[in-house]
């Protein structure tokens, strides 16, 4: 089943990507704030992820002595993390064509690929801090937009601002659980 | 080998991300777009439009008549029921702190309404009475088609969202226009002295 999966990763996210683009998804999924940031963008994250297997492995060879442990593709995959993550790129991504195109285009392949060229060449260190990082990350804006009493983005309202920051911190909590569980009956560096 | 070409690659990468990230902040400065569209009119003051809008007496007033004064401008729907009624009391506060500038014709306090299908001039004469006009000075309007509405709220950076009540959310302020025509200054709604004190300055040749 997840090698007849993995075997079919690059039309599903064909498939997927296709979906995501077509209006009706876009605007629903864009209409409200964790739709966008907690749906849309990690499933554009999945999408990247998938097409690793399409990634020649002439250009791999390429790739790899400079991703040392997946180091650099997961350092990509967190700045432009970072980007998204700024109140007003979430905004325009709503509002402007540029933004929306850019975040279609970057985070499938600046974020789901370098991520999946990296992580099964990192080891337990290096998988350790991405994960503290992205749990601390999902804790620190979920409290800030479950704290904040103004509107952060134009474009959405207060009470979905800060149903997303709830959400952040189940999503962190969760993923927190998900590594505790690895420390204490797995190891957190096998597949 | 491979550790150090990781080493260079990383680094390369971190500056790289570290300018992008401070381009698409204005140097650190702004994280969300009400500071940005801030930042924005400090660099570029916008031109306003030339559009025309109906005034509470059903008169026309066009945007470009007004050039020569300074502009309060805030955007409202009168159905309001929530912060936005800030706007209308500092708009009604701000005829007796400019009182003079006003009677002078100097300043002009302008409301523009984006629900315009809701906002007749009747509404928006009724939506003045409920903060006790002083009559002077306070013109509420509404534009006379969807095109030039969508014209003002793009110049002023104005969004508005749908809530679930029917009526609206929007980045409501106090924008400050120019004797040229400029959007030149945005102040939060609340503090009708501050930006009384403002536009005093501003009138000080």
């Amino acid at each position: 089943m997840i090698h007849a999966l993995r075997h079919r990763a690059i039309p599903i996210a064909t498939i997927g990507y296709v979906l995501l683009l077509l209006p009706p998804l876009r605007h629903l999924l864009e209409s409200r704030m964790f739709l966008q940031m907690l749906v849309q963008m990690p499933l554009l994250v999945v999408i990247g992820y998938l097409l690793r297997g399409g990634i020649p492995r002439r250009l791999a060879a390429i790739i790899d002595p400079w991703n040392g442990q997946g180091i650099t593709g997961l350092l990509l995959a967190s700045l432009t993390g970072m980007f998204w993550m700024l109140p007003r790129s979430l905004d325009a991504a709503v509002g402007e064509a540029s933004m929306e195109a850019a975040k279609f285009i970057s985070i499938p392949l600046l974020i789901g690929l370098p991520i999946g060229l990296g992580w099964p060449r990192a080891g337990f260190v290096v998988r350790g801090v991405f994960l503290a990082e992205l749990i601390a990350t999902c804790f620190r804006l979920g409290w800030l937009y479950m704290v904040s009493p103004i509107r952060l983005c134009n474009s959405f309202l207060l009470g979905d601002q800060q149903r997303s920051g709830t959400y952040m911190m189940v999503i962190g909590a969760a993923i927190l659980l998900y590594v505790i569980s690895k420390l204490m009956w797995g190891r957190i560096d096998s597949r | 080998m491979s550790t150090l070409r990781t080493w260079l690659a990383s680094c390369t990468l971190l500056v790289i991300g570290g300018v992008a990230l401070a381009t698409a902040t204005d140097g650190f400065h702004a994280f969300t777009s009400e500071a940005a569209r801030r930042v924005e009119i400090r660099r570029h003051p916008p031109q306003v439009p030339g559009v025309t809008l109906e005034t509470q007496s059903g008169a026309h007033v066009n945007l470009t008549d007004l050039r020569g004064k300074w502009v309060l401008v805030d955007f409202i729907y009168t159905r309001c029921m929530s912060y936005c009624l800030v706007l209308g009391g500092d708009f009604a506060q701000l005829q007796d702190l400019l009182a003079e500038p006003l009677a002078q014709d100097k300043v002009v306090l302008l409301s523009i309404s984006f629900d315009p299908a809701h906002d007749t001039p009747m509404e928006l004469a009724a939506y003045q009475e409920r903060f006790r006009t002083r009559g002077r000075g306070w013109l509420a309007t509404r534009p006379v088609n969807q095109n030039d509405l969508r014209q003002l709220l793009r110049t002023f950076g104005v969004t508005v969202v749908p809530d679930v009540l029917g009526g609206y959310v929007h980045n409501a302020a106090i924008e400050v226009v120019d004797p040229h025509g400029r959007v030149v200054g945005i102040f939060d709604m609340g503090n009708p002295k501050a930006v009384a004190q403002a536009v005093r300055q501003d009138l000080v040749p």
